[in-house]
């Protein structure tokens, strides 16, 4: 591997499944409406993330998950089990959580698309994060942005939500470590911290 | 990277008149919505298909309404839709139930009705749920529509009546009189496929359907029978044990879950009792 080149950079580079538009000559434009995008061709597609329009050419088969980490580089969604079970994957799609492995690229297109990295303000952390960290709310830390997104999802539907709806709330997060508690209880933070404006 | 699913073409159809046509031309194109059942299976590489037709964006398959005698869900209808809908919420409070128990609020925000009822999984949360309401379910192709009890929707172990050129529309879901109620057993709270999942309706002639003790989801038409005769609920479980069929397989036993099922039917029967809370 090239000095200087991170592994993530080089794993990025090399056979990715997705790429982004600029380093891929445009590829012929579907229309929405008649169309149907055939297996193995790339289409161009422009999905909204974190609040900026991001061009990427995708293949048809391209889950969410795979064109929001391999294509635009925003590798703090993890994949998990792939099969709608673990919640590691969550982003939000209009302001609602769902899992990036269970939807196709070319479905998003149209949707506002919300990933952990969205939550930051700047170098500064997202009222959620800042609650996790206080809270020590992970240990591995692998599901923790998963869990994140599925509370900030859930405070967007109840701003001041009681355990039973927290709990209600996370229950497509697994947490292999066993961190609920302190999960629940940076959730009950974050409803805290976003109500006094932080 | 996986790269199971190495083969996808996805059809968007600019209307569902569109997407029918589609299905009557192309044989083998499969209809896709929320994907959380058919991506598991492309991920697993057991779908062998390659060409999809995409549904999500068919606005009109994700209506909720009355219409005339009985309560319209559109195919499309979500189960976090058919948990806010005060409609469903009045009229099927056991479809609210069973909606809630399905996977987290990931799956729900994004698993259908429809796709549900077309997996026809012997162990799909709402199916018990459409066969204890006697719902229809309404099959549209290009030809036009035709309606299904949903209690004959099923031919067998995930083989249903549906024509390969035919999509589901929505169900219809009549007027149900009597207490409702529906549990699920399973390994845990969230996420867990079902061991054991019941739907039931307490009235003169109560209506009790099981999930994951059959090839398809059933009624248990000689335990209803004991029932209305005014049968005690000891002799109606003994009925029930020896009505259903389970299995043994990974998620449970056939021991296990006849015992629970009999469980359950005591459950409902106290729980539904004149005089006590509805749930």
């Amino acid at each position: 591997m090239k000095r200087g080149m991170s592994r993530r950079r080089f794993m990025t580079s090399v056979g990715a499944g997705v790429t982004t538009a600029a380093a891929v000559a445009a590829a012929p434009r579907v229309a929405r409406g008649s169309p149907v995008a055939e297996a193995g061709r790339r289409v161009d597609l422009v999905l909204q993330v974190n609040g900026s329009r991001r061009r990427i050419a995708v293949e048809p088969r391209t889950t969410l998950i795979e064109a929001i980490r391999d294509g635009l580089g925003l590798t703090g969604t993890k994949p998990g089990c792939e099969r709608g079970e673990c919640g590691a994957c969550t982003v939000l799609i209009d302001g609602r959580p769902r899992y990036a492995c269970m939807m196709l690229a070319l479905e998003a297109e149209g949707a506002e698309v919300t990933t952990v990295e969205g939550l930051m303000r700047g170098e500064a952390l997202g009222a959620v994060q800042q609650a996790f960290v206080e809270h020590d709310a992970f240990q591995c830390g692998y599901c923790t942005s998963g869990q994140v997104m599925a509370v900030e999802g859930l405070l967007r539907q109840h701003a001041d939500p009681s355990l039973e709806q927290i709990r209600q709330g996370l229950a497509g997060n697994l947490c292999r470590c066993g961190a609920y508690a302190h999960i629940f209880a940076a959730a009950k933070k974050a409803a805290t911290l976003k109500g006094t404006g932080r | 990277m996986r790269t199971a699913i190495s083969r996808l073409s996805l059809v968007e159809p600019r209307s569902l008149r569109h997407a029918l046509r589609l299905m009557r031309d192309e044989a083998g194109l499969v209809p896709l919505a929320g994907c959380t059942d058919l991506y598991v299976a492309l991920n697993d590489g057991a779908l062998r298909a390659t060409r999809f037709l995409n549904l999500w964006p068919i606005e009109e398959l994700r209506v909720i309404e009355p219409r005339g005698p009985v309560l319209f869900i559109g195919a499309l209808a979500t189960y976090s839709s058919l948990i806010r809908s005060a409609d469903v919420r009045r009229r099927l409070p056991m479809l609210v139930s069973a909606a809630r128990e399905v996977g987290g609020r990931q799956v729900q925000n994004r698993g259908t009705l429809g796709g549900n009822i077309a997996n026809g999984s012997p162990a799909g949360d709402t199916l018990p749920v459409l066969a204890a309401a006697e719902a229809t379910v309404v099959l549209g192709s290009a030809t036009g529509t035709r309606r299904v009890p949903f209690t004959a929707f099923y031919k067998g172990y995930r083989t249903t009546v549906m024509r390969a050129d035919e999509l589901i529309l929505g169900i219809e879901v009549p007027e149900v009189e009597g207490r409702q109620w529906f549990c699920k057993v399973g390994t845990r709270g969230a996420q867990a496929i079902s061991k054991v999942v019941m739907a039931a309706v307490r009235a003169p002639h109560p209506r009790v359907a099981l999930g994951s003790v059959a090839p398809t989801v059933v009624r248990v038409p000689k335990t209803e029978a004991a029932l209305t005769g005014g049968a005690s609920v000891d002799e109606a479980r003994t009925i029930l044990m020896s009505e259903i069929a389970p299995i043994d397989d990974i998620r449970s036993t056939a021991a296990y879950r006849r015992h629970v099922a009999g469980v359950l039917l005591g459950r409902f029967w106290e729980q539904t009792a004149a005089g006590r809370p509805v749930y």
